[in-house]
């Protein structure tokens, strides 16, 4: 009694506002920090899985690694927002987009400096890691 | 077993802020259904209650419902599928009836969206997808539909006016709907001003008029055993077919981005439990909260082949006159969308049309109709299938 529990809450640094605190996968923000973004994949099964996840449903066991979102993505889809929730106010207008890797897809947002008019669907596209003003940590895409 | 019926409907107005709690709320869809039945509180076996909770100050509104509708001692419980609660609640219902473990259940759908401040709401549209990995980014539900728009736009060549059609069909029918929050017409040049409302920007390619809006409301939807219902009811309509599916809620963990697997999977179970196809429906009511949503609707039950939902509204087949008239009473962008009540609204809509009694908006003759619901974007989805 009266020891202190340490709380690992580092996914509170994932985007412009982070809902979660407390995840088993919160060396996510580790390998940001890093400039990695990273995925898991099951060392029993071999399935890949982003966003990253602790436990494979199909072996119903909890053997992950860490592999890095590497080479480029194809742009499924996109969209640009007028309008954002509470606390991404300051972001506006920001797009939101979709890149398929093969094994798996990644969701996130297109970097800001690329302009509406040097995106097409299906173009080639990179996952970069991006630090925000206040320190935050998310990822962004950027024309490959 | 015998089959199951649908021996009640009712709805509340849909409205921007209902001037009353949510029991008071909720009497109003039940007090009609009630009525519509032509039965009382005693004949009720169970209730199952159906919303979105997280606009509720109320914890567990089944037992407050319960009590305030004059359903104690029965059994009551709640149900929630985001905006395809109240089709789920049907579905429940049925398995109830069907089992024998009840003869007559009430399925009571419901959202006072005002419940909470706009700034609350805000703050709980960023929470609407997956908060862990989607939420951070800044997502709100019209993008994603918005997402779904550009992909079917760039692999079909669907364009933002097929959009407006779409938006023009419904107000056309929203004007005759005096339960519906939105009843002003809705023409193609207000699209094509941008200094219009209705083009104004929220996430590209949908605009304003792209989106339905928040409201409400009650539904109230009376489910019987066949033998309850011939007893009880001279016009019952049959639950013919139930589809329900599920699928990622991460956009990542999906592989169609042009149509929602939900409902083509629901369509399939729905149709097969029927023993009909997409030719025999003869009205129905789809999920339009974005039109897109309503367009992707055509292709994945059937309406049309993958790609051509666009030539049906442009020919205007899904018209009240046309081959298969959707959403005739206004749909979703008309009469707005109170969540947990939307289905129940669905239903009664299209449990009058098979009875004849659906007024200016009668389509001729039909025999059977159908109900698509979804839950959250694409997440959740109900195909209801209903007949004479
Ligand atoms: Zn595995």
């Amino acid at each position: 009694m009266g020891k202190k529990i340490e709380i690992d809450d580092r996914f509170k640094k994932f985007g412009t506002v982070s809902f979660t605190a407390i995840t088993k996968t919160n060396d996510f923000i580790d390998h940001l920090e890093q400039g990695k973004v990273v995925g898991t994949r099951c060392k029993e099964c071999g399935m890949h899985f982003f966003p990253p996840r602790a436990d494979c449903f199909r072996c119903l066991e909890s053997h992950m690694e860490w592999f890095e979102v590497a080479g480029n993505g194809k742009l499924v889809t996109y969209s640009k927002l007028e309008y954002g929730p509470v606390g991404f106010e300051k972001d506006l207008p920001y797009r939101i987009a979709l890149l398929d890797y093969g094994d798996y897809k990644v969701f996130g947002r297109i970097d800001d400096a690329v302009p509406d008019d040097a995106l097409s669907m299906g173009m080639k596209m990179k996952t970069r890691v991006n630090r925000l003003a206040d320190g935050q940590l998310n990822y962004v895409f950027q024309p490959a | 077993m015998g089959k199951v019926g649908i021996i009640g409907v009712g709805q509340s107005a849909f409205v921007r802020q209902y001037p009353g709690s949510i029991r008071e709320l909720a009497f109003e869809g039940f007090k009609n259904a009630m009525k519509d039945a032509q039965i009382t509180v005693k004949d009720v076996d169970a209730s199952v209650v159906c919303s979105a909770p997280e606009y509720d100050k109320q914890r567990s509104p089944a037992g407050v419902f319960a009590e305030y509708l004059g359903l104690n001692p029965q059994p009551t419980f709640y149900v929630e599928s985001l905006c395809s609660s109240s089709s789920m609640g049907l579905r429940l219902a049925y398995s109830l009836v069907k089992s024998g473990l009840h003869d007559v259940v009430a399925v009571i759908g419901f959202q006072k969206m005002s419940e909470i401040s706009s700034s609350e709401s805000q703050e709980r549209m960023g929470r609407g997808a997956d908060i862990q990995w989607e939420s951070p980014f800044g997502t709100m539900m019209p993008a994603y539909y918005a997402m779904y728009a550009r992909a079917h736009m760039a692999a079909y060549g669907t364009t933002p006016e097929d959009l407006a059609r779409i938006r023009v069909k419904s107000a056309t029918y929203g004007q005759l709907n005096e339960l519906a929050v939105y009843r002003k017409p809705v023409t193609f040049e207000m699209f094509a001003d941008p200094n219009d409302r209705m083009a104004g920007p929220v996430a590209s390619p949908l605009r304003v008029g792209d989106c339905c809006a928040n409201a409400d409301g009650s539904s109230c939807i009376i489910v019987a055993s066949e033998e309850k219902a011939r007893a009880l009811s001279q016009k019952p309509v049959w639950i013919l077919g139930l589809g329900a599916a599920s699928t990622s809620v991460n956009l990542a963990g999906r592989n169609l981005f042009t149509g929602l697997t939900v409902a083509q999977e629901a369509a399939k179970q729905a149709y097969a439990m029927a023993g009909i196809e997409p030719k025999d429906i003869d009205v129905a009511e789809v999920h339009d909260c974005f039109t897109i949503a309503e367009l992707m609707a055509y292709e994945n039950l059937g309406f049309a082949a993958p790609g051509e939902g666009k030539d049906l509204i442009r020919s205007k087949e899904t018209y009240k006159e046309g081959r298969i008239p959707v959403n005739v009473d206004g749909g979703l962008l008309s009469k707005g969308h109170p969540i947990g009540a939307t289905g129940g609204s669905q239903i009664r809509t299209i449990v009058l049309q098979l009875r004849g009694e659906a007024g200016a908006i009668q389509v001729k003759d039909p025999e059977i109709g159908l109900v698509h619901n979804i839950g959250g974007v694409g997440l959740y989805g109900n195909v209801t299938i209903l007949g004479r």
